[in-house]
């Protein structure tokens, strides 16, 4: 077992701390170094399990202080909206949004490969607010200097914490502090005053919960997150969970079924691209990425459910076991043993009770129920192709 | 009079001393994973377990864990035959949290050399050893 020491690191002194890392300490947070940061993947007395179910039946508390925000605004004159000049980096459309709306795209190279994926939203006419990956915020922001620089100025916001509260009582807890809370509908944005600060509530999330993430200054971040976590429905809960939860709502992790070999089309993002755009083109790859969008992709971000139990089962006559997750990496084969695939996130989904995973296959495989093999342990074991999310959402659309 | 013995890779080996004397073949006992290792682990959601029957010799993966989040190999702390394994794991396998060292057990082996013994570590020593950890 030697992965077990793994879990505890000694010492972390190069890195980062987001504005929550003493109460992480203080909750018995399990701290791993993830993007640079000194962060907490599961709390004592609870652990991943727990935290998962937790925040699908009640309300879970998440520290995503390491995420980028930013403001982007037009340094024309006059000024005009910065959504112009970042359509030329990302498919969706930006100009379109309403005020107070939130929208997810993707920051494309000149390939169409995806530099990051992001939440952008428009707080008024001239002004934007981003919230990028915490492992791509220095790449991003590069990048988008140097490709619309001279239209926008990019205002990183490194003095405010993130925090998400999510899940079916979010809504009830929060309209206990903001009554405004319970009236926002999914992917729309507010500005509160409270306690003299401004904060940037959104109704958004990454865990297929109903749920809201809520920008608060450093200074106040702790006894923000300290008031949440005194109503009985919040718990605090750690990156541990919060992978296996945007893994069975079947979102995608940068790094892992993004990157940037990756287009919007293949990772079956394609929605994000909106029909005006999709008319008009006008954003890096979009040569490549709207003829993939007429022809069809050569892979496909699918769902994949590992079916295969232990080979060496002991017990014929137990039809309880479960199969064995899968993990990333692992080689997806045809039904006659071709490579056609690998997965790029697996484990198991504490809410579905089995293993799931997510992972690219060839067109031609990528259809739901599509029965395939994933090497494990150097043995091909059944899977099949899997409708995703693995779990209903749970949005608040209307 | 039961003894268990623990191995660096966290697993530990049970033997009853009344069942055989000292130097003889044939000694049985029941190897798990550690508190310390299922609690470093988490949620334990799949065991993989050796087959019955099968010879394994010491350092050998003889299974697997996984939790919510990681694959974890079990290596074998001793050489010897595979008698028995704990299928309950198969449809259970939180037990390995709850009860390690005992509804938790993944298998159980016929030792075939006891001198291996002499280089696992007694209690005292593995608290020691996980405690620098």
């Amino acid at each position: 077992m030697p992965n077990a020491a793994h879990h505890i690191p000694k010492e972390e002194t190069a890195l980062h701390k987001t504005p929550l890392w003493e109460l992480h300490k203080s909750l018995g947070g399990k701290m791993v170094p993830f993007a640079g940061y000194d962060m907490p993947v599961q709390y004592d007395g609870m652990g991943v399990l727990k935290e998962h179910l937790h925040t699908r039946r009640h309300a879970g508390l998440f520290d995503v202080s390491h995420m980028g925000q930013a403001i982007l605004t037009s340094v024309l004159t006059p000024k005009e909206d910065p959504g112009v000049a970042l359509e030329k980096i990302v498919p969706s459309a930006m100009t379109g949004l309403a005020p107070e709306k939130q929208r997810y795209t993707l920051l494309l190279n000149e390939q169409g490969g995806i530099i990051d994926d992001l939440m952008v939203t428009r707080w008024d006419d001239k002004t934007l607010f981003l919230v990028v990956n915490a492992a791509c915020k220095e790449k991003d922001f590069a990048y988008i200097r140097q490709k619309i620089g001279g239209e926008v100025k990019l205002e990183y916001l490194s003095d405010r914490a993130l925090l998400a509260l999510q899940g079916p009582e979010a809504e009830k807890v929060l309209s206990r502090l903001f009554p405004l809370a319970a009236a926002m509908k999914f992917m729309t944005s507010a500005k509160i005053l409270y306690e003299g600060a401004e904060l940037y509530i959104s109704r958004s999330g990454y865990t297929g919960e109903d749920g809201f993430e809520i920008s608060v200054p450093a200074a106040m971040a702790e006894r923000f997150a300290r008031q949440l976590l005194e109503h009985e429905e919040v718990r605090m809960i750690g990156l541990g969970a919060r992978d296996s939860l945007r893994l069975e709502a079947g979102l995608c992790l940068y790094g892992h079924e993004l990157d940037e070999t990756i287009t919007p089309i293949e990772a079956n993002l394609k929605w994000v691209i909106q029909k005006h755009r999709r008319a008009h083109g006008g954003f890096c790859g979009a040569e490549k990425i709207l003829k993939q969008l007429d022809d069809g992709p050569s892979k496909l971000r699918v769902g994949i459910r590992p079916e295969g139990k232990a080979p060496g089962a002991n017990a014929p006559d137990s039809n309880s076991g479960r199969a064995a997750p899968v993990r990333e990496g692992a080689e997806i084969l045809s039904p006659d043993g071709k490579t056609i695939g690998v997965i790029t996130s697996g484990g198991f989904g504490p809410s579905v009770g089995h293993p799931v995973a997510m992972g690219y296959v060839e067109s031609a495989f990528a259809h739901e129920g599509a029965e395939l093999q994933v090497m494990l342990r150097g043995q091909a074991r059944p899977c099949t192709v899997a409708a995703l999310p693995f779990i209903a959402a749970n949005y608040k659309r209307d | 009079m039961s003894k268990t013995f623990f191995s660096d890779d966290h697993e530990y080996v049970t033997v009853d001393g009344d069942t055989a004397p000292a130097g003889v073949a044939g000694m049985i006992a029941t190897v798990g994973i550690t508190d310390y290792a299922q609690n470093a682990l988490g949620d334990v959601v799949y065991v993989e377990l050796p087959k019955v029957g099968a010879n394994i010799s010491k350092g050998d993966q003889a299974g697997v864990v996984e939790s919510v989040k990681s694959a974890s190999e079990v290596y074998a702390p001793v050489s010897g035959e595979i008698v028995a394994v704990n299928a309950a794991l198969e449809g259970d396998p939180a037990q390995v949290n709850q009860d390690p060292l005992g509804k938790g057990w993944f298998y159980k082996i016929r030792i075939a050399n006891q001198n291996e013994l002499s280089a696992l570590k007694d209690e005292s020593a593995y608290a020691a050893y996980t405690k620098e950890l």
